[in-house]
């Protein structure tokens, strides 16, 4: 299987989606003549010419409902945010527009659209460039929330993704673009809302996602299994609609269950596997739902406040050895 | 109606743009239809029947009138809230229209959207958005796919005067002017954004200046009461956008008679008696009227008939409504995704 890093399985699915669908284009800050803030759209404009590689100024909430307008009457955009930061400024075009324009328009209109770009924090960004946003995205009825962890999943379900008749959030990671993985020879898509399990596992089941599952969890569960500690893993792969059965099927083996996010904790999507989890594995838990999540501040620039403030291996271990009554 | 076209003059008169007798009746028409419409929706609200937020168009006719009737089927419209005299005259089914205000399920988006928010694919009418400017950037979208298709269909984006002063109006003038999208932004300058003089709120009071920022044709259509006037200008602005997909920013003066919405009365601590008063004098349909005799194109026995059948298309609207269901509790969970 051919071994590709996560920007270019981002790149071939935009690429074989675009050569397949006229009706297909990306535009966002210095898609096209940069060839991508982070190298994501390499190669795009010289393939496809700036009809279908365009590049945007600085304008997030105008060229968001560009996307949105053009959706409407019946093309398929990309709309790639330099980082999922400054899509606050086009929250209102997501939000309003996008989310729900089906809903709102009586089925009149559809919103073909996928939202893309990196999330979460990278290293030393400070408090507005460092934010984990996949739970108030996952709040709006009408919005899907697609966040893969591996250069496999990246181009299975961006490709889905592409072809959804919905908008999509698509949430990648700066750190992450660099990252190797395999993926299947040829053609290939993952479907939405299917989780996988990672590894299968009998003490506690973990779900985490995206940058935090690869850089934190899987080295934790690596840890705990060294300790005796039989870990199921696993990776949503799509935050809505989530995975659920997979979850509770997990929680009704192993009766103990920790989440692991980027995110704050007040509302996080943690909470709600939570509150999912207690309602429908209520007489399978032999322990609380643990959380292990960013902490409840904006996050800071120093290194070590930083570090601090995320998610780490002994938090997440710590959080496991809680709902197995180890001291 | 033949009878008045079996007067027209053998040559017909400058101010008339070498347009049909049937368009311009029709057009009377369409304006006397808005105004008796949302006569009838006001009447519905002060029963109660019409809940939420309801924004009437009387003394905005001609804008309506006159900018659709320079545009096709094919072409797009979108406006902001106050959508009713547009949808109407876009050729969406008023009967649908009133029974979305009743939120029935025979109503316009099946009573998901209500007064403010009329959507109608098969006459390309884009709503009826709530949130003041978010429906900008989209109208540029529309036209990016216009253009993108080469098919030369251009998107009329509807805004009131308050609208221009907020960050998504600059960011669409920017962005269809500099990719050349075939986008004409029409603000509605009513003189008055909900309580908000002009003057009060843009610290260019001249709106269509702001065109100047982004390099944009633009015109101020000055009797923006006269359906020809803002046929005219916005016939001008939809020829050079076909030809070169260049936008324009017209600005077109006009008043609404009512209040902002049906809890806003019609005159008092921002707007006088007299202003009021005033401007209904500059009443489109009367002013058009006024034309269509002068011009030997109708006489007052067509405009008793044109009242009568007006009045029996509305109370139809009325009659539809009310023999219409409200929506299936099902229908909650519909059209939130689409598969």
């Amino acid at each position: 299987m051919p071994v590709v890093s996560f920007r270019e399985a981002l790149n071939q699915a935009m690429d074989e989606e675009m050569a397949r669908d006229d009706r297909v284009f990306l535009m966002g800050e210095e898609v096209a003549e940069y060839n991508g803030a982070y190298k994501v759209s390499q190669g795009l404009l010289a393939k496809y010419g700036p009809r279908r590689i365009i590049d945007t100024p600085i304008a997030e909430a105008g060229f968001a409902g560009i996307g949105i307008g053009a959706a409407m009457v019946g093309l398929r955009p990309i709309v790639e945010f330099m980082t999922w930061n400054f899509s606050l400024v086009a929250f209102d075009q997501i939000v309003n527009h996008a989310a729900k324009m089906l809903s709102m328009s009586g089925g009149h209109f559809s919103v073909p659209m996928v939202f893309r770009g990196p999330g979460g924090a990278a290293h030393n960004l400070a408090a507005t460039h460092s934010q984990a946003l996949e739970s108030i995205y996952a709040h709006f009825p009408g919005l899907k929330v697609v966040m893969p962890s591996n250069p496999k999943d990246a181009k299975g379900l961006l490709k889905t993704a592409i072809r959804d008749n919905n908008p999509i959030i698509f949430i990648e990671s700066e750190v992450m673009y660099g990252e190797k993985g395999e993926i299947p020879e040829g053609e290939y898509t993952i479907p939405l809302g299917v989780g996988q399990v990672m590894k299968e596992g009998t003490d506690v089941t973990i779900v985490s996602w995206s940058k935090i599952l690869q850089h934190v969890t899987v080295k934790a569960v690596q840890r705990l299994e060294d300790e005796g500690i039989s870990v199921e893993l696993i990776d949503p792969r799509t935050i809505k609609p989530m995975d659920w059965e997979l979850i509770f099927n997990s929680v009704r083996k192993t009766n103990r269950l920790v989440v692991v996010e980027e995110g704050w904790p007040f509302a996080g999507v943690g909470a709600q596997i939570s509150h999912e989890v207690s309602r429908n594995c209520f007489d399978d838990l032999d322990h609380p739902v643990e959380r292990v999540t960013q902490e409840d501040v904006p996050l800071p620039y120093a290194h070590n406040l930083e570090v601090a403030s995320l998610p780490n291996i002994q938090r997440v271990i710590r959080a496991v050895r809680k709902v197995l009554y180890i001291d | 109606m033949t009878s008045s076209i079996s007067a027209l003059p053998a040559k017909q008169s400058d101010r008339l743009l070498g347009l049909p007798p049937d368009t311009l009746l029709k057009w009377y028409d369409e304006m006397l239809l808005i105004r008796r419409f949302e006569e009838k929706a006001g009447q519905l609200y002060g029963m109660g029947k019409i809940g939420g937020f309801c924004h009437l168009y009387n003394g905005q006719e001609a804008v309506s009138t006159g900018s659709v009737g320079a545009i096709t089927l094919d072409d797009y419209v979108i406006t902001a809230y106050r959508d009713h005299g547009l949808a109407i005259s876009k050729g969406v089914d008023p009967k649908a229209i009133m029974a979305e205000l009743l939120g029935k399920h025979t109503g316009t988006t099946k009573g998901k959207g209500g007064s403010m928010h009329i959507f109608d694919r098969t006459t390309n009418f884009l709503g009826g958005h709530a949130i003041v400017g978010g429906h900008i950037p989209i109208a540029a979208g529309a036209a990016f796919a216009s253009k993108y298709r080469d098919q030369h269909l251009v998107c009329l984006c509807f805004m009131g005067d308050g609208a221009t002063n907020i960050g998504e109006f600059h960011e669409s003038l920017n962005l269809a002017a500099l990719w050349k999208l075939p986008v004409i932004y029409i603000i509605e300058n009513n003189k008055y954004g909900m309580g908000t003089a002009v003057d009060r709120a843009s610290a260019v009071e001249d709106l269509v200046k702001k065109a100047a920022a982004y390099d944009m044709r633009n015109e101020v259509v000055v009797d923006g009461h006269d359906v020809l006037a803002v046929y005219k200008a916005v016939k001008a602005a939809v020829d050079h956008a076909r030809a070169t997909y260049e936008p324009s920013l017209l600005e077109v003066e006009t008043f609404r008679f009512r209040g902002h919405s049906m809890s806003d009365p019609i005159h008092g601590h921002y707007r006088s008696k007299e202003e009021v008063e005033s401007q209904k004098k500059l009443d489109p349909i009367t002013v058009f009227g006024t034309v269509l005799i002068e011009e030997g194109l109708a006489t007052e026995e067509y405009f008793e008939s044109a009242d009568k059948r007006i009045k029996a298309i509305v109370d139809e609207c009325v009659t539809f409504t009310e023999n219409s269901p409200e929506p299936p509790l099902d229908e909650l969970f519909k059209d939130v995704y689409i598969d």
